[in-house]
């Protein structure tokens, strides 16, 4: 059982996403993270998934993601060298002192934003990697998080190779 | 410009479809109102899940796309099980049904029901119609999604207001584009020759026959190779046809209650060559040890089937019919594997099916006696459990698509209005419902349907009073703890009576032959209530779990 990075090209319909959420659920997968957008190719766009599971498995919901008509191709970047990436937004307890001084200089180690300032808490921004984020996350903790929020990640391969339709 | 129910009506027909069976509702009323002055023929059901399997049965005999139409809520919710039915035997079926209008969508509105959300699993691919001038070009999409690549159903859901709405006619496309949707047709040639390659060097070589080869229509092709090889076939439950019964290379069917030379052959084959076929638990028992001794060769359409439940040695993805023509094109040798043929031979002689010889009126022997009658030029069709195991045993197939059952998903209640639909592809042709006191019980109000349009079909009740195939296993496997499976007689002649069809009822071996015969001579519907040998079981048969070749009920080895 390893995490595996999903990226499918899609035809962007209504009832595509559910179509594609389907063939995990049924078979008692459960989607770690899941990132939707336009993309490049006029009319369709890119879903990135995460899931954790056999690659006997993910190679059946592979193929099984094929065949659904409003897909154009599946990749597994996993296979792969690839860049993958979360944002996260971050809303900390910081009450004027010393520790709104170390909360930004734990943002600047992270090379985090702060977006957003108030009287008590400041809003980070944080982009990177999974691991990146849990690790921000868990040093934040201690000053209290009040919000935490973050996106699916998404991936794209290093070097020239693509998930394209090929046209 | 034309009503949006105008065009759909008009697209089917540009489809070629002649006849669709149905049941209206508010939301599908304009679709009808179409319908009243059309020449597109419709037959109206009893119950929705009866369109539905009509649909398939018409698809099944026919080789074409079956439809069926139903209104919105609960109409279509009817259908599901019929849309579920024919996705797990890879049947085109288009199933088009009433919504709510556009503006009301979302809002639980009277006989409001999301069927494409609700169908999504079962079909192949679902369309929500959201405009008037979508209606063609989903149509001649949906047809050719259902019919082309593994078939398989399709739903259209339109909203009451694209019914009224009007639009442009738009004149049909010279061809389906559709990016995401390419299925791959013609087998790879090196894989081919690898085939090859594997056949010339086997010693034991065994052809692994599905539903595959009789929806790519590749029967001819499957014989030829067979034939010019000398390599036996077995059939799956859906593949019995593919290969006339009485062809001397043909072992009949594998799995659960397959023929015991036929499970014999395939554990010990060193090679398996799976045609059209899925690796379905029923047919291989316990997988590890299926085939063990074989290397495996699987050619099917589907790349998703492809090592989905066995590994395969050599993969052939496309059509069938088109991978056998590339094979037969290349493949000069003749007539090798002797000593197999007679090993087989050998079990086939120590190991045939076998049932009680003791004069009493046993359902095997009413099969049989219906063979010998219609010689295989009727279209059988099936319920299920054990009359569908039964036929599969006794009913000697010489034809594909003159055998039709629900294999994959296993629904009871589909065998009648099959049937009807059989009979609207096939008029030319008796059609015979095999069918349990059981089973028959789950769609008995289409008896309404036959009668009023002198359908000819002739339901052979195999009547036991159980569920059979249920009791059968708590027999087995639960001490003989009969629970829920006992059935309390009917009279299924009177009731047949009730709706001005007739019925005989028969309740011994000698009044067989006569009763099949007052059947196939009556013009219109038909029903025989056969009172069988109560607790008659399927046999042989592969308990749970086991080794195919570790059947109880054969002979000893």
């Amino acid at each position: 059982m390893k995490p595996h990075t999903l990226s499918i090209l899609v035809e962007n319909r209504a009832g595509v996403l559910s179509r594609v959420t389907g063939l995990f659920s049924r078979r008692g997968f459960n989607i770690e993270s899941l990132a939707v957008g336009p993309c490049e190719e006029p009319g369709m766009s890119r879903i990135t998934i995460v899931v954790i599971g056999d690659d006997e498995k993910v190679e059946q919901i592979m193929k099984q993601l094929n065949k659904l008509i409003d897909i154009i191709k599946v990749s597994d970047l996993t296979e792969n060298e690839r860049v993958e990436r979360e944002l996260a937004l971050i809303k900390v307890t910081a009450e004027q002192g010393s520790s709104r001084a170390e909360i930004m200089q734990i943002a600047s180690i992270f090379r985090a934003q702060i977006v957003d300032v108030g009287a008590k808490s400041l809003i980070l921004q944080v982009i990177g990697d999974t691991e990146k984020i849990d690790a921000m996350e868990k040093l934040l903790r201690q000053y209290g998080i009040k919000e935490f929020v973050r996106t699916g990640t998404v991936g794209i391969l290093r070097g020239s190779k693509t998930v394209t339709s090929g046209k | 410009m034309k009503t949006g129910a105008k065009i759909l009506v008009e697209s089917l027909q540009r489809e070629g479809v002649e006849t669709i069976f149905g049941y209206p509702g508010g939301q599908i009323l304009p679709v009808y109102d179409e319908l009243y002055d059309s020449s597109l023929r419709h037959i109206l059901v009893r119950h929705e899940q009866a369109a539905a399997h009509a649909a398939d049965g018409y698809a099944r005999a026919s080789g074409r796309v079956g439809v069926c139409l139903a209104t919105s809520g609960p109409g279509a919710c009817n259908l599901v099980t019929g849309i579920a039915t024919a996705y797990m035997d890879s049947v085109p079926i288009v199933a088009i049904t009433g919504q709510v209008p556009t503006t009301m969508l979302g809002n639980d509105a009277f006989q409001e029901s999301d069927i494409t959300g609700i169908t999504m699993p079962v079909t192949k691919h679902s369309y929500l119609v959201k405009k008037t001038d979508e209606i063609s070009s989903v149509v001649q999409e949906a047809f050719y999604v259902a019919g082309t690549g593994r078939p398989g159903p399709v739903l259209i859901d339109l909203p009451k207001d694209t019914q009224t709405g009007t639009a442009r006619d738009s004149p049909r496309l010279d061809k389906v584009v559709l990016r995401g949707y390419n299925p791959t047709y013609k087998g790879h040639t090196r894989q081919i020759d690898k085939v090859i390659a594997l056949i010339l060097e086997a010693e034991r070589p065994l052809i692994y026959a599905g539903g595959g080869v009789i929806s790519s229509n590749a029967s001819e092709e499957l014989i030829a190779l067979a034939t010019q090889l000398g390599i036996p076939v077995t059939t799956t439950l859906m593949g019995l046809g593919c290969i006339p019964c009485d062809n001397p290379l043909n072992l009949g069917m594998l799995g659960m209650h397959g023929t015991e030379y036929a499970n014999f052959a395939v554990t010990e084959s060193d090679l398996l060559i799976a045609i059209g076929a899925r690796f379905d638990d029923r047919v291989t028992g316990k997988i590890d040890t299926f085939a063990p001794h074989a290397k495996i060769v699987h050619i099917d359409i589907d790349p998703a089937e492809i090592g989905k439940n066995k590994r395969v040695d050599v993969p052939i993805v496309g059509d069938v019919k088109a991978v056998l023509n590339d094979m037969l094109n290349s493949i000069k040798k003749k007539g090798i594997h002797d000593a197999w043929r007679k090993k087989i031979q050998y079990w086939r002689e120590h190991h045939p099916l076998k049932y009680p010889d003791d004069g009493k009126l046993h359902p095997q022997y009413i099969l049989q006696r219906m063979n010998e009658l219609l010689k295989g030029d009727a279209t059988i069709v099936s319920e299920v459990g054990q009359n569908q195991m039964w036929t599969a045993q006794y009913f000697g197939f010489r034809r594909p698509r003159s055998w039709i059952t629900s294999g994959g998903l296993g629904t009871m209640g589909y065998g009648f209005p099959a049937a009807i639909g059989a009979h609207f592809a096939r008029p030319d042709l008796p059609v015979f419902d095999v069918a349990g006191d059981g089973s028959i019980q789950m769609n008995i109000q289409e008896l309404g349907t036959v009668a009023q349009y002198k359908i000819p079909v002739k339901i052979a009740i195999l009547n036991n009073m159980y569920l059979g195939m249920v009791r059968q296993w708590q027999e087995l496997f639960f001490d003989h703890r009969y629970s829920y499976t006992e059935l309390p007689s009917v009279d299924f002649v009177k009731i047949a009576n009730a709706y001005g069809i007739d019925g005989i009822k028969v309740e011994s071996a000698d009044e067989v032959m006569p009763a099949l015969k007052d059947a196939l001579d009556c013009n219109g519907p038909f029903v025989m209530d056969f009172r069988i040998e109560r607790e008659e079981n399927v046999f042989p048969m592969v308990p749970a779990g086991a080794a195919i070749n570790e059947m109880i009920g054969g002979h000893p080895r």
